[in-house]
């Protein structure tokens, strides 16, 4: 694989937590330009992937590096830096609740640049007509809905227009029409920006219809990977499971425990 | 047996683990304070939810308590025809004593929980992750201004508390019990030393402010992010920082007036 084309590349990833393996040894690489949705079933580790590439959490051992960088022993100057260029929507949002929606959205702006109050307005207004949201701009966060929380952060997220947007589970409480305009977004973005995006989904269909490349995770390793074709055609078990929906298979529907009969006491 | 000692030991060196975490955080709300001079607005809007917000129950616990003095103080005075003095007593006792400690126990109540229960519910909401991907570090933007404002609110507001207090003394000592008033201020004036008295209880003041603000906010960073966590904190930022005001209190009235 040509090495300018890969903006994160994560090798040998391990990673515990409360004792328990979450990563065992995890190798990914995300394209620049290129929208690489990450499946996998609950409580797999998601949502700590992205974490740990944001550097929110340190992995026990192996490398990830971004755009060149290696995240695990960056300095706090330069992490800071790095993260002026990574955007990343949070799974319920996580909107500063002091502020308002316009508020919000402009965070960003006001803490990096030194635009003047005319532009940011303008930047703003743009970035929340993109989510659908500029009739909300003067709204509080605890006024919006679940959905409507996500796509604010969202405007927020691409404020700064960065180089790489994580989107942890964006289409989750979101109705037809705006899951529509989401994907859209999402790909457009995507093409017109030159972003390159990192999607945690479980929603198949929406995933599968963006995704330039999938990775399928669970127990802790890439099961699977390659493009949604590659996936629905693949002979890998834990590939048509998921991609299928089927209860039954490699990948496990519930949290690692003991016989049911034995907890059961039968 | 073995077990005890061994929860024994797992609480020491949590609790080592804390202080050395509160260590750091100190140092590094500290490393924020020279960029804060750039944005004095952040400083003003802590300075008031901090400062502005305590002034109400520290002026009027002031005044309370300048009236009980002066009620008390004149019994006791009046038995040895002293109750001229009622007015050094009062201003006395509270530049020294009353004003920074009982200030200072007021403003944790009031201002420290706050901050502890504010921090906390930013950290359990994710707002403080979702500031450190923006490339914005919660312990200088959201930290170290309430640090300060903290530190800048209590002197003053003691400074509130015993100035109210010295009129609380005076309602009760001259306007209702009769003591002189030209006696009440000029013993008062003649007495109070500017370096011994009020200096001392300012530096008190000033530790106290330092001290309280610290627990609330690593308090605050620290908790586990759940309501339960977070109830725990703001419970802990009162009792630790009681206790840390009256112990401080002995050590610092041993060092100064002995
Ligand atoms: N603070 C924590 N302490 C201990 N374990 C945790 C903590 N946070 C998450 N975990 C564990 O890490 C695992 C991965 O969690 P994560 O949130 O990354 O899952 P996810 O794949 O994003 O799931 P979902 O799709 O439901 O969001 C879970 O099994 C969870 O039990
Ligand atoms: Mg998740």
């Amino acid at each position: 694989m040509d090495e300018n084309k890969t903006l994160v590349k994560v090798r040998d990833l391990k990673f515990a937590r409360a004792g328990r393996m979450i990563f065992d040894g995890v190798d990914l690489d995300i394209q620049r330009g290129k929208i690489t949705v990450i499946m996998g079933p609950s409580g797999t580790g998601k949502t700590t992937l992205l974490r740990l590439i944001g550097r929110q959490l340190k992995p026990m051992q192996g490398s990830i590096s971004v755009d060149g960088e290696e995240v695990t022993t960056l300095g706090h100057r330069r992490l800071y830096e790095l993260r002026k260029r990574m955007g990343m929507l949070f799974q319920n949002g996580a909107l500063l609740t002091d502020l308002s929606v316009f508020e919000n959205v402009a965070y960003p702006i006001r803490e990096h640049t030194n635009l003047s109050d005319e532009l940011i307005r303008t930047l703003v207004l743009m970035k929340l007509q993109a989510v659908g949201l500029r009739g909300a701009r003067d709204l509080m966060p605890a006024e919006l809905s679940g959905g409507m929380a996500r796509r604010v952060a969202l405007a927020r997220a691409i404020a700064l227009d960065p180089m790489m947007i994580m989107y942890d589970e964006p289409f989750t409480g979101q109705d037809p029409i705006s899951m529509g305009v989401l994907v859209r977004l999402i790909r457009n973005l995507n093409d017109a920006l030159g972003l390159t995006s990192v999607v945690v989904s479980h929603d198949i269909e929406e995933a599968s219809s963006i995704a330039d490349y999938i990775y399928l995770l669970s127990g802790g390793k890439v099961v699977a990977h390659g493009t949604t074709e590659d996936l629905a055609n693949s002979d890998s078990e834990w590939a048509q499971q998921f991609m299928k929906g089927k209860p039954d298979g490699p990948v496990p529907f519930h949290f690692q425990s003991q016989p049911y009969t034995d907890d059961l006491n039968i | 047996m073995i077990n005890q000692l061994q929860s024994l030991g797992h609480k020491a060196l949590d609790f080592f683990q804390r202080l050395g975490r509160g260590h750091i955080l100190i140092v590094d709300v500290l490393k924020g304070q020279p960029a804060l001079f750039f944005r004095p607005r952040l400083i003003i809007q802590q300075l008031y939810s901090v400062g502005v917000l305590s002034l109400l129950i520290v002026v009027v616990s002031g005044f309370f308590v300048g009236m009980v003095m002066g009620l008390q103080g004149y019994n006791t005075l009046v038995d040895f025809g002293a109750e001229e003095s009622l007015g050094v007593m009062v201003a006395l006792t509270l530049v020294r004593e009353l004003g920074p400690v009982v200030t200072a126990l007021l403003f944790a109540g009031r201002a420290g929980s706050a901050l502890t229960a504010e921090i906390g519910l930013m950290k359990a909401t994710e707002q403080l992750s979702a500031m450190e991907m923006m490339a914005v570090d919660p312990i200088r933007r959201v930290l170290a201004p309430r640090f300060l404002a903290g530190f800048i609110s209590m002197p003053l507001l003691a400074a509130m508390f015993s100035a109210v207090g010295v009129l609380g003394g005076y309602f009760v000592g001259v306007g209702l019990l009769g003591v002189d008033e030209g006696a009440y201020w000029s013993q008062m004036q003649a007495s109070v030393d500017l370096y011994e008295d009020i200096y001392n209880g300012v530096i008190k003041s000033i530790v106290f402010g330092f001290v309280v603000t610290w627990i609330a906010i690593f308090e605050g960073y620290d908790a586990i992010p759940t309501s339960e966590g977070v109830s725990r904190a703001t419970t802990r930022t009162v009792v630790h920082s009681s206790l840390a005001i009256l112990g401080l209190d002995f050590i610092l009235t041993a060092l100064m007036f002995n």
